[in-house]
């Protein structure tokens, strides 16, 4: 066990220090203008840009520059080239909204996703599993930023209703009911596109575990269905589920649901991290994916070693 | 069954293979498993040679490891006075063209997405043989000579029985018109019926192709029906050899004995007659075999010796040999004039011959004993 | 004195696929008495396997179709409701397969997977339960039974599971075991104590076992009445030595004469049955054996009951050839000759 927790924790650090690398080297081989420029902002003159140039070091060798970055990051002081904040404390200024948005809605796709996955199995072939396949399908192709606009649309902006509110993220210390009723539309959506999905796996996963012989031994000694259904079928299905979900987690968690928390407007690391993108600046989107690929590797980890305590066959490696 | 008076067409000399176990944080080799642990035999041209045993005895690995479809640890394997243990792809290449193998599983040795045609032909477009049209040819030809009609040649697998798809494989390992065959249970999955119309094919291939077979299984009776001697092993150690019916007649070795003991007769009369010998235990892991002997924690007639010297293969006459301290079935005088063979493992002391018998006994319970 | 436990009568069953309707199974009979072995022998096809999971009521499906009656303790199995079935599978009649390594919940431990069984028929709580699941691997000889109780099914070898297996089948005391090929995936040495464990077991729990295999060897030892099954019918059935001694249908003949056998000396060639299996969509008119058959006559191509046609009573055969006929064909088809009958 010891011996895994530290090959893993070596290799998260390995992983880390190749997402900077990668990072920075895409930046610097996609054009996209000069940062320099950025920084001295609009009707900057010649000289100021040279100047911003000499003290960010943009003159030096990428390897320089390289050097100065991790620099930074190690010390807390990395700064955005356009807004000159610090992106450590934009990150985690971001972090309630999109762990509201990942908690609640996990929840949800999870509870959900089984619910849709079970009952399709079990009636695999009649018009109730047609029919749940349809929506689940719906649901993997609906973009979510399609989604998003069209529910604030309808149901927050007065296309058809106001309940919901429109946008924006409350904090859950400034008012529980606020908080929950401003994440409603977001997990909702964000969930149906996971729902569809992980339905369609754990139904997979089911009709091939009731043809498994253990199945049919369990049948012959005499268990109701139910049982079976639950301890014998459902249980080994889900292991995969539980792998797919601790890394579809991880990556919302890391700020992956970019287009979500945009498109509602909850400012949370996702949207920084469009936001980044977009003026094409480095500094945050070094940060954010760093933050992100923490995240994953984390939770890599914790999902190995819990599907080595869901399936006894396997050890953790 | 004609012997080549150049030598054996292959011949395994002290071949371990070992399958390492890794562990810890560098992946460091922690232990091994024992597959095959010094394995020494001949097999001449035109020969059957039957390789048995249970599961994990290594006969698998040994039939792999022999068509260098695995590398061996250690051991030389001469094939055609050439020593090809440690040949690359490269070397390996021509020689794939004269040893070839039939596999046990019908359903999973042929890829399903391909044809049957394709499947047998491949081997004869590997190495370029012919062109299109004279492969052709020759693949109707060897459907018809397994007992398939050319007409299969469009076919997929799945169209296809376990008999039949065995007869495919079959026909595939023949079409380069191979010296050797190596078959690993090659109608273990087959029904009766089939089984012995496989087994009958098997004979009519090797008078035509003057094939030399070494046929992998764990029945012993359908090992009897094929082969001209048989090897078994236990724990990756080869404990008898002997030509088919004095192993049959006369075992030497008490697993040789058990094995024949356990094999069910159908014969009600003669089933309930017999002294069955029924093992206790399982089959130790190859990972940690035991000491001296590696059947003594399973044998009725163990003795210390047993547990802490391993018994040199010893020849006991007419090409029978077996390796154990107390071998059944010898009388006084073949006793006293025995010496270790060479193919008695590095390991086992030589000088360590046995002394005194531990009895007669007949398993099948025909009453022929010697 | 022997109680009869169960009555097949005419079984049949069909199953509708999307090539046709497949008959499994047709016109099968045969009782069962306590205490008794019976053994049903047959390849691939011959529903010998349909048969023994149809009692079980494993193969109740929408596209199934049973006929005749399975009679236990009065009740026909075939009709009664799915909640009565799960009452009698594992309590009344208990079942083990082929594969015990995927016959084995692989997340549970063995001895849960026992004592689930015996909770689901008996009012037992968690701690008694695991006692007796401990008692079980005992009485199967299985060493240290307080530890291995606690293993999961890929801690034990392959005899080590088909006896925990057979721990778990026997664990309501059912007073049917019903072995489907439980010794084909094991080698040689285990599956000799496997049957010398079932022979055992079925005298200690006073039960009856029918043991299905395709190996000859295996029921020649152990079965004391055996059916021989052919494309979903039974084409002989007689007390072991009868059909051994004195067997009545080419089938027989045929499945004798083509396994290489040890006690005899070796065959130049071994005998076999040309052609493969009937499809079970689109069987033959007449005997279902009649296109494999070389002794096959104009009467054939009308199907032959199963009935007593030797003089020992019980034991009967599909095959219209007179006795004297058959006795003097089969010597020659079964080379190797035969023994003489008793």
């Amino acid at each position: 066990m010891l011996t895994f927790l530290v090959r893993r924790i070596i290799g998260a650090i390995l992983v880390m220090a190749a997402v900077t690398f990668i990072v920075f080297v895409i930046f610097i081989v996609v054009p996209g203008g000069d940062p320099a420029e950025r920084i001295a902002g609009k009707n900057a003159n010649p000289q100021n840009i040279i100047n911003i140039r000499h003290d960010w070091k943009f003159d030096k060798p990428f390897y320089e520059q390289y050097w100065v970055m991790l620099d930074k990051m190690f010390t807390g002081t990395l700064v955005s080239y356009t807004s000159q904040q610090n992106v450590v404390s934009q990150i985690v200024q971001g972090m309630p909204a999109t762990f509201s948005l990942t908690i609640g809605a996990g929840i949800i796709w999870l509870f959900f996703g089984i619910m849709v996955g079970v009952i399709s199995a079990v009636r695999a072939g009649r018009w109730s599993d047609r029919l749940i396949t349809v929506l689940a399908l719906i649901g993997i192709s609906l973009p979510v930023f399609w989604l998003g606009i069209v529910c604030r649309y309808y149901l927050a902006e007065g296309g058809w209703l106001t309940i919901f509110p429109d946008g924006e993220y409350t904090g859950i210390t400034q008012s529980p009911l606020q908080w929950f009723y401003h994440l409603i539309l977001p997990w909702l959506v964000l969930a149906v596109l996971f729902i569809g999905f992980y339905g369609r796996v754990l139904r997979g996963n089911m009709l091939d575990t009731i043809n498994e012989d253990y199945v049919r031994t369990a049948r012959a000694k005499g268990l109701p269905q139910r049982s079976i259904l639950i301890r014998h079928v459902l249980r080994t299905s889900l292991i995969p589920i539980v792998t797919l979900f601790g890394l579809d987690f991880a990556s919302v968690l890391g700020g992956g649901a970019i287009l979500t928390e945009t498109v509602f407007d909850l400012h949370g690391v996702g949207q920084y991290a469009a936001q980044s993108i977009n003026n094409f600046d480095l500094p945050p989107i070094m940060g954010v994916t760093l933050y992100g690929a923490f995240f994953i590797t984390i939770f890599s980890v914790f999902v190995d070693l819990f599907y080595a305590y869901l399936d006894p066959r396997i050890r953790p490696t | 069954m004609s012997t080549n008076g150049g030598g054996p067409l292959i011949a395994v000399r002290h071949v371990k293979k070992y399958f390492p176990i890794r562990k810890g944080l560098l992946q460091r080799e922690v232990a091994r498993v024992h597959a095959v642990d010094d394995v020494s035999f001949e097999v001449q041209e035109g020969e059957t040679l039957g390789l048995v045993g249970e599961s994990g005895c290594g006969k698998s690995t040994l039939g792999r490891t022999i068509v260098r479809l695995l590398e061996p640890t250690a051991g030389e394997i001469v094939f055609r006075g050439q020593e090809i243990e440690n040949f690359g792809a490269r070397r390996l290449r021509p020689l794939r063209r004269e040893m070839q193998m039939v596999f046990q599983d019908p359903y999973a040795s042929l890829n399903p997405r391909k044809r049957v045609g394709t499947i047998i032909g491949d081997p004869l477009k590997i190495h370029g043989i012919g062109d299109r049209a004279s492969r052709k040819a020759q693949v109707e030809e060897l459907l018809e000579t397994v007992g398939l009609s050319p007409e299969h040649y469009n076919r997929f697998p799945h169209e296809f029985s376990g008999g039949q798809r065995q007869r495919i494989g079959i026909a595939r390992a023949l079409a380069l018109r191979p010296k050797l065959i190596v078959a690993d249970e090659p109608v273990s999955a087959l029904d009766v019926s089939i089984q012995s119309q496989m087994l009958n094919l098997l004979e009519d291939l090797q008078n035509e192709f003057h094939l030399t077979y070494i046929f992998v299984a764990h029945d012993l009776a359908v090992v009897r029906h094929v082969s001209d001697r048989i090897a078994v092993m236990y724990l990756g150690k080869l404990v008898e050899l002997s030509p088919a019916e004095e192993l049959y007649q006369r075992p030497i070795m008490p697993y040789t004995e058990a094995l024949l003991s356990a094999v069910p007769i159908p014969d009600p009369d003669l089933a309930r007659k017999r002294k069955r010998i029924v093992l206790e235990g399982d089959v130790p892991s190859p990972i940690n075999p035991p000491s001296g002997c590696r059947f003594h924690p399973r044998c009725r007639y163990a003795t210390q010796v047993c547990s802490e010297i391993e018994p040199p293969l010893v020849d006991y006459g007419a090409g029978h040999l077996a390796a154990c301290h107390h071998p059944l079935n010898v009388d006084a005088a073949t006793l006293a004039s025995v010496q270790a063979a060479p193919e008695s493992p590095a390991a086992a002391d030589a000088a360590a011959l046995p002394h005194d018998s531990a009895g007669e006994s007949d398993p099948v319970g025909t009453g022929s004993s010697s | 004195m022997s109680e009869r436990l169960l009555e097949v009568k005419d079984l049949g069953v069909d199953f509708t696929t999307e090539d046709g309707v497949v008959h499994a199974v047709d016109g099968v009979s045969f009782e069962l008495d306590r205490g008794k072995v019976l053994g049903i022998v047959g390849e691939s096809g011959s529903g010998k396997s349909v048969t023994a999971m149809t009692i079980m009521g494993l193969t109740r499906d929408i596209n199934a179709r049973f006929r005749g009656e399975v009679s236990y303790q009065g009740r026909n199995l075939l009709e009664i409701s799915d909640t009565e079935m799960q009452n009698f599978r594992g309590n009344e009649i208990g079942m083990i397969f082929q594969d015990p390594m995927t016959s084995l919940n692989p997340v549970y431990r063995i001895g849960e997977q026992i004592a689930e069984a015996i909770r689901a028929h008996e009012h037992v709580d968690k701690q008694n339960a695991h006692k007796r699941a401990v008692e079980l691997l005992r009485q199967v000889g299985i060493p240290n039974p307080e530890s291995r109780v606690d293993d999961f099914p890929h801690q034990f070898s392959g005899g080590m599971r088909q006896r925990a297996m057979i721990a778990m089948a026997l664990s309501c005391n059912p007073a049917i075991l019903i072995a489907d090929e439980p010794t084909t995936a094991l080698d040689v040495t285990i599956q000799a104590q496997i049957v010398e464990l079932i022979s055992k077991l079925k005298d200690d729990f006073n039960s009856a076992v029918i043991m299905i295999t395709h190996d000859l060897g295996v029921v020649a030892d152990i079965a004391d009445e055996i059916a021989v099954m052919y494309a979903g019918r039974i084409v002989e059935r007689g007390p072991t030595r009868e059909l051994f001694y004195d067997p009545q249908h080419p089938y027989t003949w045929g499945l004798l004469g083509s396994i290489p056998r040890l006690d005899r000396a070796k065959q130049e060639r071994l005998h076999s049955i040309t052609g493969a299996p009937p499809s079970l969509i689109q069987l033959p008119q007449g005997c279902k054996f009649r296109p494999r058959c070389p002794h096959a006559f104009e009467k054939c191509k009308e199907e032959p009951a199963l009935e007593n046609r030797v003089e020992t009573p019980g034991h009967l055969d599909r095959c219209w050839l007179d006795v004297e006929t058959k006795r003097s064909l089969r010597d020659a088809t079964i080379s190797g000759d035969q023994t003489e009958a008793a």
